[in-house]
C-alpha cells in the first residue's frame, strides 16, 4: 500500500513545480483546511453512530438498525434533520455572543487538530511546544461555554455554564500534571520526538508504574474536561434541561454537538500519542524480527486503532457509571486526582533521575 | 490514620468501578443477551392468556355455541356488545329465543375479559391478534357470528 507520506510528497512536488512557492503553500493550506473540515464531518457521523450502537449493546438492546444498511445512514438522517430545523434565537439573548459561542468551541476543536500526527509524516504543524500548545488551546474552550451560558439569558443555562466552567478549569490541572509526568520521561514537548522515543516500546509499558497512574488520571481528567460520561452535570439532560446549550437549536446546536464528539476524538488522539505511541507500531525492545513484522501494518491503521480503542473506553465509562453531583465532581478533582497526580509527578521524576525505566 | 483511609478509599473506589465495567463489558460482548424483538420481522410469541379481541368459536360445520342469553352484554362495562335475538321455531313447534347478530364494537372494547367470564356456554374467547389498526372506522364494528352458522346441538 502506498504510504501516505509518498502521497503528500507527491502533491507537494507537483504543486511546487507548477506554481510559485507562495501559491503552492497557499494551495496546500487550502487542501489541508478542506481535509480538516472533511475529517470533522466524517468523525461526527462515525462517532455519533458508534456511540449509539455501543450504548445500545451495553444496555442489551439493538441500536439504530433500520435507516440504511444496518442503520449506517442514521447519522446522515439526523444531520439533515438538524440542518432543516429552525435556529431560534431568544429575544432577550445577547445576539453577538449567542451566535459566536458555537463557533468558538468549533474553532478550538479545529486548532487542536494541528499538532496531532495521524500517520508517519502526516502532521499539520510539528512545533517544538506541541504539548504546551494542546494544553493551552483546550483551555480556550471554557470561554465558548461560558459565553453560551451567559448569552442565553436563561438562569438554568447560566448555572450549567458556571458548573461546566468550574469543572473544566479544575480538571485541566490534573490532565496537565499527568501529561507532565510523561514529559519527564520523554524529555521533549515536541510530539514527533515523543512518538519517535517510543520506537522501542510505548511509554505506558516503558514507564511502568508512574505511566499507568498517569494514564488513568489523564483518562479521568479528559472525560471530565469534555463534559462527558459520569461528569456531564452541565448538560445533565434530565436535570438542568440541557445546561449551557438549552437555548440552542438547529445548526448551532449541531455545532456544539459536533464539537463535543470531535473533542473526544482529539483528547483520545493525544492520549494515544503520549501513552501508546501515536502511529508507532507495537515494538518490544530490540526484538528485530517482531518489530519488523509489526511494521507491515500501516501507521495510520495503528493510530486509528488506538484512538478508537480509547474512544470506546470513554464510551464504556459513560454507560457504566452513575452521574456525579457537581460537588462530588469537584471533590474528586481537588482532593483525589490533584494530590495523586502531584505525587505521581514526583515519582516519575525520581524514577527518571535514577534511570529505573526502560 | 488519614493516609491509610485515603488509600483504602481510592482502592475501593477503583475496584468498584472496574466491577461495574466488567458487567457492561459482559453485555457488550454477548449480543445473545439482547432482548429487543425486531417486531415485523420476528413472529411474536404471545402467551396463552393474551387478550387480543373477542371472537366466537365456530366448528368446521359452521356451528357456534351462543344461545343468545345476553349474559356477556350485561357483563360488559361499556356497552361494547349488543346481542340481537330472533325467535326460532323448534322441531317441537315451540318458539325459542336464538341469536340473530352478535354486534361487537372493537373500537370500544377494553379487553377486560368480563364477557368471556360471564358466558355460560364457552361461546366466545379472546383471540391472540393485536394488529387492529384500520383506515376505515366502520370496519371496527364486527359481527361475531359467521353468516349461515347456527347453534350447535346439545348446547342449552
Amino acid at each position: 500500500m502506498p504510504s501516505l507520506e509518498n502521497l503528500t510528497h507527491f502533491i507537494d512536488r507537483s504543486l511546487n513545480s507548477h506554481f510559485g512557492d507562495t501559491t503552492a503553500m497557499l494551495i496546500e493550506m487550502l487542501i489541508v483546511g478542506i481535509c480538516a473540515i472533511g475529517l470533522f464531518a466524517v468523525l461526527g457521523l462515525v462517532l455519533v453512530f458508534m456511540e449509539r450502537k455501543v450504548s445500545a449493546y451495553m444496555q442489551i438492546r439493538l441500536g439504530p438498525n433500520r435507516v440504511g444498511y444496518k442503520g449506517l445512514a442514521q447519522t446522515a438522517a439526523d444531520t439533515l434533520k438538524l440542518v432543516i430545523k429552525e435556529g431560534l434565537t431568544p429575544d432577550t439573548a445577547d445576539k453577538f455572543l449567542f451566535n459566536l459561542a458555537p463557533f468558538l468551541v468549533m474553532i478550538v476543536a479545529m486548532l487542536l487538530l494541528a499538532p496531532i500526527a495521524f500517520a508517519r509524516g502526516l502532521q499539520m504543524w510539528d512545533m517544538n511546544i506541541g504539548v504546551l500548545y494542546i494544553s493551552a488551546i483546550s483551555s480556550v474552550s471554557v470561554i465558548g461555554i461560558l459565553m453560551a451560558g451567559w448569552a442565553s439569558n436563561n438562569k438554568y443555562s447560566l448555572i450549567g455554564a458556571m458548573r461546566s466552567g468550574a469543572q473544566i478549569v479544575s480538571y485541566e490541572l490534573s490532565a496537565g500534571l499527568a501529561v507532565l509526568s510523561m514529559i519527564v520521561f520523554t524529555g521533549s514537548l515536541q510530539l514527533s520526538t515523543i512518538i519517535h522515543s517510543q520506537q522501542d516500546g510505548w511509554w505506558i509499558f516503558k514507564g511502568h508504574i508512574p505511566a499507568v497512574i498517569s494514564f488513568i488520571i489523564f483518562i479521568i481528567a479528559v472525560t471530565a474536561e469534555t463534559n462527558r460520561a459520569p461528569f456531564d452535570m452541565a448538560e445533565a439532560e434530565s436535570e438542568l434541561t440541557a445546561g449551557f446549550h438549552t437555548e440552542y437549536s438547529g445548526m448551532r446546536f449541531a455545532l456544539f454537538f459536533l464539537a463535543e464528539y470531535v473533542n473526544i476524538f482529539i483528547v483520545c488522539a493525544i492520549a494515544a500519542t503520549i501513552y501508546f505511541g501515536g502511529w508507532m507500531p507495537f515494538h518490544i525492545g530490540n526484538w528485530q524480527a517482531f518489530n519488523h513484522v509489526m511494521d507491515f501494518i500501516p501507521s495510520v491503521v495503528w493510530f486509528t486503532g488506538k484512538t478508537f480503542g480509547l474512544i470506546f473506553l470513554i464510551m464504556w465509562f459513560r454507560w457504566t457509571f452513575p452521574r456525579l453531583r457537581v460537588d462530588q465532581l469537584l471533590n474528586l478533582e481537588w482532593k483525589y486526582l490533584l494530590p495523586i497526580s502531584m505525587f505521581n509527578l514526583l515519582l516519575a521524576t525520581v524514577i527518571a533521575i535514577m534511570g529505573w525505566y526502560f | 490514620m488519614f493516609i491509610v483511609d485515603y488509600i483504602k478509599t481510592v482502592y475501593n473506589g477503583f475496584t468498584s468501578l472496574l466491577k461495574g465495567m466488567r458487567m457492561t463489558g459482559y453485555y457488550f460482548t454477548h449480543p445473545k443477551e439482547i432482548i429487543t424483538q425486531q417486531y415485523p420481522d420476528v413472529k411474536q410469541v404471545l402467551s396463552e392468556r393474551f387478550r387480543g379481541e373477542v371472537v366466537m368459536t365456530h366448528t368446521e360445520s359452521n356451528e357456534h355455541r351462543c344461545t343468545g342469553c345476553t349474559a356477556c352484554e350485561l357483563a360488559c362495562p361499556n356497552a361494547t356488545i349488543k346481542i340481537v335475538t330472533k325467535f326460532d321455531i323448534t322441531p317441537d313447534g315451540k318458539k325459542k329465543k336464538a341469536l340473530d347478530t352478535f354486534v361487537y364494537h372493537l373500537e370500544l372494547c377494553t379487553m377486560c375479559n368480563l364477557c368471556i367470564q360471564a358466558c355460560p356456554t364457552d361461546a366466545i374467547k379472546m383471540a391472540q391478534s393485536f394488529e387492529h389498526s384500520v383506515y376505515d372506522r366502520s370496519l371496527l364494528t364486527k359481527k361475531l357470528n359467521k353468516p349461515g352458522s347456527k347453534l350447535m346441538e346439545g348446547v342449552e
